[in-house]
């Protein structure tokens, strides 16, 4: 029998095989490999950091500084690179080790000093968007024969698609987050965390081990998320991938994670991502539209996919304890 | 009546020692701060420009309070500021009046407060993601109503909203103030305000208490969003034009800002308005005070963010505890235990 935490992850993956059928009825040239390889490629940056967003919402947090650390990364890198001659691999884990230590800092700023989520992230992604500035307000180009190296790294498909190196970094990302979710301790500690914090305190999860490291991770993949959007531009623009976060949110959303936290899964997000970037895809292949209809669209989804969840969740209450009417309205 | 007052003051306490602290900061960098000037039938002066520039997140936070009282978030209200002046300025941009212009755009953000009330209230969607719909799509539907373009206009009446004077003060400090006085009014000469406050502190013993929680709920999102509205009217009316993509954009974090800044928890409860708007016009006092210093722009959201962090850090709850444990353990006899007196705040 179908578990109802599954149904919303089985919905999700449903609908973004009816909307890929759809797409590609009206236009067969969808189906091809480039198509599928493009998506991969360009939503690896964004998918890279959903992941992130979807361990943070797990525990029933929001990290709103995704974007801005995007975007630091990517002139931090720039700016490295233009003015000393160290190499990109270290420059790598340089700029990651200074995300992650900035995601710890939110997360311990978020534990210690027992402020919202919302709050920390938000005055986070001020501070990173600031910081990026002060490195530099103009576009940095990145020339370095390492990144041509990597940007050339692909796997040709039969059919033209080319599936590149940033595509498959998302992939494995994904492939890690959904070990790490359901198969280690600090996946079993997130999840405890997201289904009520007394109850997790009460069951022995460490928490302030486990909120620094979620806030941590989440710096961490967008401190990655940054070096592929780098790899993408071959630059580094402090302007760069403004709003990213709320984008990571929907797919989050759309993926099946309940924003309340404790239910939800990697996979879903995965499957989000590939819908908006359908989307985007869609419009791009029919021209005619207007590119605001992304925006609309992508709203009336998240609108959908919150209302299934929630007739769902209403379903099941009602189905459990139907003595108990009024706890299920509240 | 003088306890009330006395009350209000011990409230505000906090948000006034730090407004007047930036503001003084101001008058370091740049000592001309505080001089105003009464020409061509108009007050001008920094601190008229701080009130004047942050008319749109006062009046946010006017709404966002009430939300944010009935534990409740509303990230839409930057998309509908943009909804809001793309409506009024297609109006005027059709032949119609300024004030069919304006009533336009107020129906408009009525709506959509509606809408995400409609949602939280009746399908109890969570507010931080009911909001975020329309948050998402709030700019795609300002840009369907532009058509992609940034809609310019000329009718002098809309204009005079965001740039004009009234008896020589500007416009949008006369809107601001006005409806924080009325909300403030209306919330606390009648039950109103405690009733609210019933319903961030526990819904479910409210609605048992008989409070009628979801139409309250949904009245507090329409204030919201006729506050969003208007705010966006004001923006749009200031550059006579509208802009899609960029009015009111990420306003609703400073709004919300505001409204933490002036002490009122995000769980709900006890709020005030007052104090949001002093964390308004701290907000404005900050951004003033970088531009004047002349240190480079590039400068500005660096300083910005750790001024808010560390007024965040002053407010957090952990240091609220660790200061009221060192004046406790300072007396002679120390009074009640901590947790007791949390709980006696709590209630009162």
């Amino acid at each position: 029998m179908i578990r109802s935490t599954h149904l919303p992850l089985l919905i999700t993956i449903a609908t973004f095989i009816l909307a890929y059928t759809l797409c590609a009825s009206q236009y067969p040239a969808m189906l091809s490999t480039r198509v599928v390889a493009n998506l991969l490629t360009d939503n690896a940056f964004l998918g890279i950091a959903a992941v992130g967003m979807t361990f943070v919402i797990l525990s029933g947090g929001i990290d709103l500084s995704v974007g801005s650390v995007i975007a630091f990364t990517g002139v931090f890198l720039a700016v490295i690179m233009r003015d000393t001659s160290i190499h990109p691999l270290a420059a790598f884990a340089l700029v990651l080790a200074v995300t992650i230590a900035f995601g710890a800092a939110m997360g311990a700023m978020i534990h210690y000093l027992e402020m919202p989520p919302f709050i920390v992230t938000l005055a986070g992604m001020f501070l990173a968007r600031g910081a990026a500035y002060v490195l530099s307000t103009d576009s940095v180009p990145i020339a370095h024969e390492f990144y041509d190296t990597l940007q050339s790294l692909y796997w040709k498909a039969p059919g033209g698609g080319r599936f590149r190196l940033t595509g498959i970094i998302m992939l494995l990302t994904f492939l890690t987050g959904i070990i790490v979710a359901h198969r280690t301790k600090f996946g079993q500690n997130v999840y405890a965390v997201g289904g009520g914090l007394p109850t997790a305190r009460l069951m022995g999860v460490p928490l302030a081990q486990t909120t620094i490291g979620i806030y941590a991770t989440s710096g961490g993949l967008a401190g990655l998320a940054g070096i592929v959007f780098s790899l993408y531009t071959s630059a580094g623009y402090s302007l760069a991938t403004v709003g990213v976060e709320l984008d990571a949110i929907a797919a989050v959303v759309i993926g099946g994670t309940l924003l309340t936290g404790g239910t939800g899964f990697v996979a879903g997000t995965f499957f989000g991502i590939l819908i908006m970037g359908l989307i985007q895809t869609f419009i791009v292949f029919d021209g005619t539209l207007s590119s605001w209809w992304t925006k609309i669209v992508i709203g009336g989804l998240l609108f959908g996919f919150i209302l299934l969840q929630k007739g769902l969740t209403w379903a099941t209450t009602l189905r459990r304890k139907p003595a108990t009417e009024f706890a299920a309205q509240s | 009546m003088a306890s009330q007052v006395h009350s209000t003051m011990k409230r505000i306490m906090p948000q006034l020692i730090i407004l007047i602290a930036v503001l003084f900061l101001n008058f370091l960098v740049f000592p001309d701060f505080f001089r105003i000037e009464f020409q061509n039938g108009r007050l001008f002066g920094n601190l008229i420009d701080v009130l004047n520039r942050g008319a749109p997140t006062a009046l946010l936070c006017i709404g966002m309070t009430l939300v944010i009282a009935t534990k409740g978030i509303d990230l839409s209200v930057g998309a509908v500021m943009a909804i809001a002046g793309a409506t009024a300025a297609s109006i005027v941009v059709d032949g119609h009046s300024w004030q069919t212009a304006l009533l336009g755009a107020l129906a408009v953000g009525a709506l959509c407060g509606f809408w995400n009330g409609f949602l939280v209230a009746y399908l109890r969607i969570q507010p931080i993601v009911a909001t975020l719909v329309l948050m998402v799509a709030g700019r795609g539907i300002a840009q369907l109503i532009t058509e992609g373009t940034i809609l310019t206009f000329l009718n002098p009446g809309l204009i005079h909203l965001g740039a004009g004077t009234m008896v020589g003060v500007p416009t949008p400090i006369v809107i601001w103030v006005l409806l924080g006085l009325i909300v403030t009014a209306v919330v606390r000469k009648t039950a109103l305000g405690m009733l609210i406050e019933a319903i961030g502190i526990n819904e479910s013993s409210s609605r048992l208490a008989g409070i009628n929680s979801r139409v309250l709920i949904v009245c507090v999102y329409l204030i919201s969003g006729f506050c969003a509205a208007l705010a966006g009217v004001i923006v749009a009316a200031d550059i006579k034009g509208a802009d899609a993509n960029n009015a009111g954009l990420w306003l609703e974090l400073d709004a919300i800002l505001a409204v933490v800044i002036g002490g009122n928890s995000l769980l709900g409860g006890r709020f005030s308005i007052l104090a949001s708007l002093l964390g308004a016009l701290i907000i404005q006092s900050v951004n003033s005070v970088i531009l004047l210093s002349g240190l480079p722009p590039e400068f500005n959201l660096v300083i910005k963010a750790l001024l808010i962090i560390a007024i965040l850090v002053i407010q957090s709850p952990t240091v609220k505890h660790a200061l009221y444990i060192l004046r406790a353990s300072a007396e002679p006899t120390p009074p009640a235990p901590a947790p007791v007196q949390e709980v006696k705040e709590g209630t009162q």
